[in-house]
């Protein structure tokens, strides 16, 4: 255990602000580099409006967190990305959110494009109008150099996001990605709440991850309130979250297997995640778990009966999975093409602190399920499920594993749910401790979704917090297409297989 | 290439038969919604004050469709059990004003295109999807209608990749003020006769979005006009394909 001035905090157990040490702003910087150095994460970096900045720092193997502020003089501070890469992209929201300027930032870009919430306090100096996408990019020049310039609108059913590759021929020396097409206000909605509408912004932060971000929205406002969800309801919020983590990991073998040319897996996983969505759906009337968790427990219960039956449907939908995916892991060509594409190396995705998929994938041992357990997951622990190269053949691997832990989670939860009285309908929670801070992780098919809640005087929140597995790892899709081809940017792509939307908020 | 033939032999025909009959569409599943006329208690605003949208005016009960994210609040909140969810899926409307229902009003299914629509694009109907500054719900489920076990080829209909290759547009999510560019440059790339396809919550009315700011309010706010809109957050595939099917005037 490192030490460190940042005080203990427990994953979805809030703890009054004041216990929450404040420190210099040189304290506060010498334990955030300290720790990233001595093998901790940078899970979270933020600001608000009255000037504090906070950070959460995880020592995922040892299980630990912890989390420290501090308040600065003026809008500026000498920047911590320097010294600890993964602030680069904390650095640069923070900026844009409340105008801090974080001094001798290497790469001092907007990230969502949006106006500063001080106003009249803008981190770039800004008065005109903003526009999306528009910044000096990084630029290789040479004679036989040229730019490659994709978005914000693709060529599928996909979200906006604008991509800027410097390529010789082929080549990519440097891809840099511009998002924030998709920014709609998550975090400014969520000021002030909990509003009636905050349960659905937090389902809609990342809508395909909607059981993930649901989850971590319930679980702050019940630490928050000290309230104790019933042991069945969590199970059910983990049947949930396989479902939804089965759904997507099938999906994206499907799409990984569809952009090399092998077909038969495309088409087959294509239908089989529909007939997980389905799964949910039998459980609560939504195929993305709307309307499924609500803060205190669950707003559509489970039943043994709909359990049971659920039971009889996963069997088939996983004998199908099985049948579909193996058929792509015998075709010689389609290993040929992952094993050859989007390394990342595993000492630079530490270094910018990637998390969930990529990370494993890297052989980094990492998953919130494990390291810092929540509902049903301490008393069943599962992964983290690893590879090795970092490549794409690597998160495809990740994926298979974990789909099987999510067949055998989901097995033994729906079992034991076939049986017994469902949890009565949770009354309205008590109201939420004021002046507190509760971190809230969740492992979401993605990887790491994070929700900070920070409340005020009337115990509602003063600033709330969300950072999306995508949010960390964006970066790392960058550094994965170096030295490739820009003709396998695709690929590599899906094999990350991001949120825009639970990057922009 | 053995093994493929054997999965595919295991993994069967699963193109649905819709829209011969149609699919099981699970118990819980929350359709166009019903009304009890007359059984409202007087003075009574409860399932007004619970939905997190505002998507219901009382005096006469009307909820609007467009703005509805189908959570239940109200279902729950109404004292009389005026108010249920059924299962119809059959969502989608030519008007804006037909998403407004009530006690006594009559559900209006889309209409058909024109005579002279319907000649040009009747047969061959290619659509490019733009996301605005949704969750991805909406265009997951756009994006399923392409696998196999719904096939929309088979109805002439096509997802392409370019908006000049494009008959019309579908618009996901309330168009956020940093996409509204992109919209409409999209949309004037669509070469005439053509068609915007509003799908849920967000691109009819904002969605959970409607107050902030950072968006425009759905694509007919943001200045296109909408000849379909599909309600849902986000509408289940078969609400997306009655839609579609019913302006291609496929369905009886």
């Amino acid at each position: 255990m490192s030490d460190t001035l940042f005080a203990p905090v427990r994953n979805g157990q809030a703890l009054p602000l004041a216990d929450v040490p404040e420190l210099t702003l040189a304290e506060f910087r010498d334990a955030v580099i300290q720790g990233v150095r001595s093998g901790m994460r940078l899970a979270c970096l933020c600001a608000d409006a009255a000037l504090n900045l906070y950070a959460v720092l995880a020592e995922d193997a040892a299980g630990r967190l912890c989390a420290g502020r501090t308040r600065l003089e003026g809008p500026r501070y000498p920047a911590l990305t320097p010294q600890c890469a993964q602030a680069h992209l904390f650095e640069r929201e923070l900026a844009e959110q409340y105008g801090i300027v974080p001094e001798g930032h290497p790469w001092f870009n907007p990230v969502r494009f949006h106006r500063s919430w001080v106003p009249g306090r803008d981190a770039w100096g800004r008065t005109g109008p903003i526009e999306p996408g528009v910044l000096d990019f990084y630029q290789v020049k040479g004679e036989e150099v040229h730019e490659v310039a994709v978005g914000p609108v693709h060529a599928g059913v996909i979200e906006p996001g604008h991509f800027r590759f410097q390529c010789h021929g082929e080549t990519v020396f440097h891809l840099e990605i511009a998002l924030g097409y998709q920014h709609r206000g998550v975090e400014r909605a969520l000021e002030g709440g909990p509003h009636p509408l905050s349960l659905k912004h937090a389902e809609t932060a990342c809508g395909d991850s909607s059981a993930a971000h649901a989850w971590a929205y319930c679980q702050a406002l019940e630490g928050l309130a000290g309230f104790t969800v019933p042991a069945r309801s969590q199970r059910v919020r983990g049947v949930a979250l396989e479902l939804e983590r089965a759904a997507n990991h099938t999906g994206d073998l499907g799409a990984m297997s569809g952009d090399v040319g092998f077909l038969p897996t495309a088409s087959f996983c294509g239908r089989i995640r529909g007939d997980w969505l389905n799964m949910t759906a039998e459980a609560c009337g939504s195929r993305l778990g709307r309307d499924w968790l609500r803060p205190g427990g669950l707003r559509m219960d489970l039943d043994s009966s709909r359990a049971g039956h659920l039971a009889e449907r996963l069997d088939r939908a996983w004998a199908d999975t099985v049948d579909a995916v193996e058929l792509m892991w015998g075709a010689a060509s389609v290993l040929n093409r992952f094993e050859a594409a989007g390394a990342v190396d595993p000492v630079q995705a530490r270094e910018i602190g990637l998390v969930g998929v990529p990370a494993r994938a890297c052989g980094i041992a990492l998953d919130v399920r494990r390291d810092h357990p929540f509902g049903p997951y301490a008393g069943h622990p599962v992964g983290p499920c690893l590879g090795e190269s970092g490549n794409v053949q690597s998160r495809a691997w990740v994926r298979w594993l974990e789909l099987a832990q999510s067949h055998s989670f989901l097995r033994t939860a729906l079992e034991s749910l076939a049986w017994g009285e469902p949890d009565a309908r949770p009354a309205a929670l008590p109201p939420l401790a004021a002046d507190s801070f509760c971190v809230s992780m969740v492992e979401g098919w993605r990887g790491e979704v994070l929700h900070l809640a920070i409340t005020g005087a009337e115990g509602r929140f003063r600033r709330y917090k969300i950072v999306d597995a995508s949010f960390h790892n964006w970066f790392g899709l960058a550094l994965a297409l170096r030295g490739e081809l820009v003709s396998d940017f695709p690929l590599c792509n899906k094999s990350f297989n991001l949120s825009y939307c639970g990057h922009d908020l | 290439m053995i093994h493929i033939l054997l999965s595919r032999w295991r993994q069967g025909h699963r193109t649905m038969a819709y829209p011969k009959t149609l699919p099981a569409l699970p118990e819980r599943f929350r359709g166009r919604p019903e009304f009890d006329p007359g059984a409202c208690a007087e003075g009574c605003r409860a399932c007004r004050d619970a939905c997190p949208t505002g998507a219901i005016e009382l005096a006469p009960l009307r909820l609007d469709l467009g703005r509805c994210l189908f959570c239940t609040e109200c279902v729950d909140a109404c004292p009389d059990g005026v108010l249920r969810f059924t299962g119809d899926h059959r969502l989608a409307a030519r008007n804006r004003d037909d998403l407004v229902q009530g006690p006594g009003t009559t559900p209006v299914l889309a209409a058909a295109l024109g005579k002279e629509l319907m000649r040009v694009l009747g047969r061959s109907l290619k659509l490019r999807v733009v996301s605005a500054g949704g969750c991805n719900g909406c265009e997951v489920d756009v994006n399923v209608l392409g696998t196999l076990a719904w096939d929309l080829g088979r109805f002439g209909i096509q997802f392409v990749a370019s908006p000049r290759h494009a008959d019309g547009l579908i618009i996901c999510g309330p168009v956020t003020a940093n996409m509204a560019l992109a919209v409409q440059k999209t949309y004037d790339a669509v070469p005439d006769p053509k068609l915007v396809i509003a799908v849920g919550a967000c691109a009819i009315a904002g969605g959970p979005y409607l107050h902030q700011a950072e968006q425009l309010g759905g694509a007919a706010a943001a200045g296109i006009p909408v000849d379909l809109f599909i309600p849902g957050c986000p509408p289940h595939p078969l609400t997306i394909l009655d839609g579609l099917l019913r302006l291609l005037d496929k369905l009886q």
